[in-house]
């Protein structure tokens, strides 16, 4: 993709959001149909790629040295995979965080505000082994990092 | 609603670290109940906002695949011990709860 497509693509979603923030400062808003801004296609989306392109936009993404995906190698439980994604970069706008191999591999979208610095630690489920992936959008491009977790017992089944 | 969330966030040279720990099955609606093989429903949080002094410094959107009970650590700049922070969450079914505490 040219840089001048991305940079529409871009704008256009900058424009979108801000038509969002403005209706809900107004009130137009009731607070459930704010939620509503909960990405449910990209949520409940089963490949990467389409999860990607409908909560980022793209699912381009480039290998960085300045991310540090943070996990066990081997994770005994599946249910309680400790992550922490750290990145040195600079406009940061958010960082995201995917199981490749979870039934929904998008598991986590952290929207950075305000003075947010590059890191965010939380636990993720994983159903089985793969990589756990930490997307970094800064200054409207993606970049990305991968560490690869075993796992012993999965985390998604009953 | 019981409080669900615990929150500590400590500053040290210009950096505010906040950790919190929030109180939630986290149900995906994968699992199936091993006696009835009934499906569980979905159940769990969607979206966890931070506030700073009223300006939103993270906002988190999570799906099924983060742990129960979970856990989440961030960092962020400009702010001052005394200062209040807010964490916020809301699920799938609408609950919410929310919780300050004060930068140490």
């Amino acid at each position: 993709m040219s840089t001048e497509i991305k940079r529409r693509i871009f704008l256009k979603r900058s424009l979108a959001a801000g038509t969002v923030g403005v209706a809900a400062a107004t009130g137009l808003l009731a607070p459930q149909q704010v939620l509503a801004a909960w990405n449910k296609t990209a949520f409940e989306s089963k490949d990467l790629p389409g999860a990607l392109k409908a909560l980022l936009g793209s699912s381009d993404t480039a290998e960085s040295a300045d991310i540090k995906v943070k996990a066990p190698d081997i994770a005994e439980n599946g249910a309680v995979v400790p992550i922490t994604v750290d990145t040195s970069m600079e406009g940061i706008e958010s960082i995201t965080v995917i199981a490749s191999n979870n039934p929904v591999p998008l598991v986590a979208n952290f929207i950075m505000g305000t003075g947010a610095l590059g890191f965010v630690s939380t636990r993720i489920k994983m159903g089985k082994t793969g990589d756990v992936i930490g997307v970094v959008k800064a200054g409207g491009k993606l970049y990305s990092a991968k560490k690869e977790v075993k796992v012993t017992i999965g985390g998604c089944g009953g | 609603m019981a409080k669900s969330i615990k929150i500590r966030a400590k500053e040290k040279d210009g950096v505010t670290t906040v950790k919190a720990l929030m109180t939630h099955p986290m149900e995906t609606g994968g699992r199936k109940d091993k006696k009835t093989g009934k499906a569980i429903p979905a159940h769990f949080i969607q979206e966890v906002l931070c506030k700073h002094n009223g300006n939103t410094v993270m906002t988190a959107e999570w799906s099924g695949g983060v742990s129960k009970n979970p856990y989440i650590s961030f960092k962020f700049s400009g702010a001052a011990k005394g200062d209040e922070v807010e964490l916020s969450w809301t699920d799938n079914k609408g609950q919410s709860d929310s919780m300050t505490s004060n930068i140490k």
